[in-house]
C-alpha cells in the first residue's frame, strides 16, 4: 500500500495540491505580517476571509466576471481593515479579544448572507487553470509549478514584493519603525496612526484576496465556515516565519504540503485513518511554533501594544 | 505584552453600563442588519424574545442553552485574570466529553451515584488536561496560547470524529447502510436529574456553584490573589517571588477544566450520547467562542457570567423563532455575537479613560491597593 504513495504520478500530485494550497496562506500571512511588523496582532483574518470569500463568490454566481469579483472581495477585506484599524489603532482595543469579535462577526454575516441571498450551495467556474507556454510542458515541474491558476502565482509573486516593499522603500522602513519603537517613530514626525492604519488594511486586503483565492479559484463553491480554521493558521504561519516573507513562505509551503500529504493517504486508502492524518498538519504547527518561538528576539517589540503618545 | 487585566477597568460603574451600551449598539446594528435582508427588526427581535421566555418550556431551553456558555465563560474569566488568552475552549469541550464518555462507555455496570460524579471528574480532568498543554507550551516553550489553542480545538475535533467512527460507533447500528458517527444511548442511570416535563436538569445548578467557587477561588485564596497578581503585571509578580508559568498554566488548566466539565454536562444531561458531523459546532455548538463572548459581558467576573450565560443562552434560544417569524437564518446569532464583542472591546478606550480621570483624583480603589502589595 505504502508504496503507492512513492509512484512518480502521486508525489507530482501531491507537490502540485501543495502549491495550490498554499495560496490563500501565502496571501493572508504575507498580509497578516504587515500588520504584525506595524504592531497590530489582526487575529480577525478568518472572519475577513469568510466575508471576502463569500463576496466574491457571490459576484462571480449573479456577474461570472471574476476579476469584478476578486476586486469586490479586496474592498470587503479592505473594509473590514478599517474596521479592524480602527478599533486597533484609534480606539486601542484588546487585539487578541477585538480579533475574535470580528472572526464571529465574520463567520455569521458570511453564513447569514449565504443563506439568504444564495441557499442552496451552487458550483461556479472559478479561475481556469493557467499553462505558462513552454514552462507547463517541461517534465515534473511543469505540472507542479507551471499549470496552476493565475492566483497561485500572484501568490508567490507577492514574496519577493512584500520583501521589496518592506526592507527597500520608506514605507516598509515606516512599517517596522512603528512596530519597534513607534515612540522614536513618532518623534521623528511618522504618523504612528497612519501607518499602522495602512499596514493593517493591506493585511485585510490580501486576507479578503486569500478568500477569494477559496471560493471563485480553489474549490469554486462557499459553505458555511468554508476557510474552517485557515485565517487562524495564516497567523501562526507569520510567528512561524520569524516576520520575514520568505520563511512566512517556507511555513505555508510545508504545512500545504504535510496537508496535501495527508489528504492524498486518505484518497488512496493507506492504512492510517483518515482522522488521524488530519491532525498531522496541526501537530506539525504546534512544533513548528515550539520551534519558531526561540527566535522572540526578531518579534516586532510594540506587537499587540496600543500607542499611547506620552504627555 | 501590556497585561490583559490592565486594559480592563473593573470598577461597579462599567460592569453594568459597558454591557448596555454595547448590547444596545450591537442591538441596533443587528437590526439594522436585520432591515437590510429585507425584514421587520421589531418582529424579529420580539419574536425571538417570544422564543426565548413565552412558556416554561422555552425558559427552560434557554436555561439549558445558557449550560456551556456558562462553564466556559467563567473558565475564560479565570484564564484572563491569570493573563491568558485562552481561545481553546472548542477543543476543551470535546475533551471533556470524550474522557466523560470514556467513563460511562467503560463503568456501564456502576450505579449512577457512582458513575455520574465518576464521570463529571473524568470531564473536568479531560478539559484540563488539554488547556493545560497550551499552558505548558506557553510557559516553557514560550508558544503563543492563541496559537496552540486553535491547533488544539482542531486536533481534539479529529479525534473525536477518529473514536465515533471507529472504536466507538454505535454497535447497534453498524450493520446499517449509512453509519452515524455517534456512540450509542448512555445508560438511563447516568442521565443527570432532569426537571420534568421540561429540559432543564441539574447541570445548570452545577454551574452557578461552579461560578461561585470560582469567585471565591479569584477573590477569597491566595492562589486566586496569585493568578490575578501575574494577570495584573507579570513583571512585578516575578519580582514578587511568584512563579508566573505556574500560575499561567494553573490558570489556563483550569479554565479547560471547566470547559470540559461544560462539555461532560452536555453529553450526560442534554445528548445522552456523544456525537459529531465532522466539525467542531456539530457538538459544541460554539459555546468554546461563545463562552468568551459571555465572559466579556459579564465583566470577566465568575458571578457576572451567571447573568450573561442566561442572556446569550436567550439569543440562542430565540434564534431558532428568528427563521420561522422572519424567515432569518439562525446565524443572525453568531453575528449579533461578534457584535458585542466588537463593541465590548471598542468601549473599554472609554473605561479606561474614566478609570485614568478618577485614579488622579480619587484615591486608588481597594482591589488596586491590593494588587499593588504585590509589587
Amino acid at each position: 500500500m505504502l508504496e503507492q504513495l512513492f509512484a512518480p504520478a502521486v508525489i507530482i500530485g501531491i507537490l502540485a495540491s501543495g502549491i495550490q494550497l498554499a495560496t490563500p496562506y501565502l496571501y493572508a500571512s504575507i498580509g497578516e505580517m504587515f500588520s504584525q511588523v506595524s504592531g497590530v496582532l489582526n487575529l480577525g483574518v478568518e472572519g475577513v476571509m469568510l466575508i471576502a470569500a463569500f463576496v466574491a463568490y457571490y459576484v462571480a454566481l449573479k456577474t461570472s466576471n471574476l476579476i469584478l469579483a476578486l476586486a469586490l472581495a479586496a474592498l470587503a477585506g479592505a473594509l473590514m481593515g478599517l474596521l479592524t484599524a480602527f478599533l486597533s489603532v484609534t480606539l486601542k482595543a484588546e487585539q487578541g479579544i477585538s480579533g475574535i469579535g470580528i472572526y464571529l462577526f465574520g463567520l455569521g454575516l458570511s453564513d447569514l448572507l449565504f443563506l439568504v441571498l444564495v441557499g442552496t450551495p451552487t458550483a461556479i467556474r472559478g479561475f481556469p487553470e493557467l499553462d505558462l507556454p513552454v514552462l507547463s510542458s517541461m517534465p515534473v515541474l511543469g505540472p507542479i509549478l507551471f499549470s496552476q491558476n493565475i492566483l497561485v502565482y500572484f501568490a508567490f509573486a507577492c514574496v519577493p514584493l512584500a520583501w521589496f516593499v518592506l526592507n527597500k522603500t520608506t514605507l516598509g522602513l515606516k512599517v517596522r519603525a512603528v512596530g519597534q519603537t513607534p515612540e522614536a517613530a513618532d518623534s521623528l514626525g511618522i504618523s504612528v496612526a497612519r501607518v499602522r492604519y495602512i499596514a493593517v488594511i493591506v493585511a485585510a486586503t490580501m486576507a479578503g484576496i486569500a478568500g477569494a483565492s477559496l471560493s471563485i479559484a480553489m474549490f469554486n463553491i462557499f459553505q458555511q465556515n468554508l476557510t474552517s480554521g485557515m485565517g487562524f493558521i495564516a497567523v501562526a504561519l507569520v510567528y512561524f516565519g520569524g516576520w520575514r516573507p520568505f520563511r512566512v513562505m517556507l511555513g505555508a509551503l510545508l504545512f500545504s504540503m504535510v496537508n496535501a500529504l495527508q489528504l492524498w493517504i486518505q484518497t488512496l486508502g493507506i492504512g492510517l485513518p483518515s482522522d488521524i492524518a488530519g491532525m498531522l498538519p496541526y501537530i506539525l504547527t504546534i512544533i513548528a511554533l515550539i520551534f519558531a518561538a526561540r527566535q522572540i528576539v526578531t518579534q516586532p517589540t510594540a506587537l499587540t501594544k496600543p500607542f499611547e503618545r506620552g504627555e | 505584552m501590556t497585561p490583559l487585566t490592565q486594559r480592563f477597568d473593573f470598577s461597579r460603574y462599567n460592569y453594568i453600563l459597558v454591557p448596555l451600551a454595547a448590547g444596545g449598539l450591537a442591538l441596533l446594528v443587528g437590526g439594522v442588519i436585520i432591515w437590510l435582508l429585507g425584514a421587520n427588526p421589531f418582529q424579529a427581535y420580539i419574536g425571538m424574545l417570544q422564543g426565548a421566555f413565552g412558556s416554561p418550556n422555552a425558559l427552560a431551553d434557554s436555561l439549558v442553552k445558557a449550560g456551556p456558555l456558562l462553564f466556559v465563560g467563567v473558565g475564560i474569566c479565570i484564564a484572563y485574570r491569570g493573563g491568558v488568552i485562552n481561545i481553546g475552549g472548542e477543543g476543551q469541550i470535546v475533551m471533556g466529553a470524550l474522557a466523560t464518555t470514556m467513563i460511562v462507555l467503560t463503568f456501564s455496570n456502576l450505579p449512577g451515584l457512582l458513575l455520574i460524579p465518576l464521570a463529571l471528574i473524568a470531564g473536568f480532568i479531560g478539559g484540563g488536561f488539554w488547556g493545560g498543554i497550551a499552558g505548558f507550551l506557553k510557559a516553557r516553550f514560550n508558544v503563543n496560547e492563541v496559537l496552540s489553542t486553535v491547533m488544539l480545538n482542531a486536533i481534539a475535533v479529529q479525534f473525536m470524529t477518529f473514536l465515533l467512527n471507529g472504536v466507538w460507533i454505535d454497535p447497534t447500528t453498524l450493520d446499517n447502510a449509512i453509519r452515524i458517527p455517534q456512540t450509542q444511548r448512555f445508560p438511563l442511570w447516568a442521565d443527570l436529574p432532569r426537571l420534568t416535563p421540561t429540559r432543564l436538569h441539574a447541570g445548570i445548578l452545577l454551574g452557578i456553584a461552579v461560578a461561585v467557587l470560582a469567585y471565591i477561588l479569584l477573590w477569597r485564596t491566595t492562589i486566586g490573589y496569585r493568578i490575578r497578581a501575574v494577570g495584573f503585571n507579570t513583571v512585578a509578580s516575578k519580582y514578587a517571588g511568584i512563579g508566573v508559568g505556574r500560575y499561567q498554566i494553573l490558570a489556563i488548566t483550569l479554565s479547560g477544566a471547566l470547559a470540559g466539565l461544560g462539555g461532560a454536562v452536555e453529553v450526560l444531561a442534554v445528548n445522552h450520547r456523544l456525537f459529531t458531523d465532522g466539525s467542531a459546532t456539530g457538538f459544541t455548538g460554539s459555546a468554546g467562542f461563545n463562552g468568551i463572548v459571555v465572559a466579556l459581558f459579564g465583566g470577566l467576573h465568575p458571578l457576572g457570567v451567571i447573568p450573561a450565560s442566561f442572556l446569550f443562552g436567550a439569543l440562542l434560544t430565540g434564534a431558532n423563532s428568528l427563521q420561522r417569524t422572519v424567515q432569518v437564518p439562525g446565524a443572525f446569532v453568531t453575528t449579533l455575537d461578534g457584535l458585542v464583542v466588537i463593541f465590548v472591546v471598542a468601549s473599554q478606550i472609554w473605561a479606561r479613560r474614566r478609570a485614568t480621570r478618577r485614579a488622579l483624583i480619587e484615591p486608588a480603589p481597594k482591589e488596586n491597593v491590593a494588587s499593588a502589595d504585590a509589587v
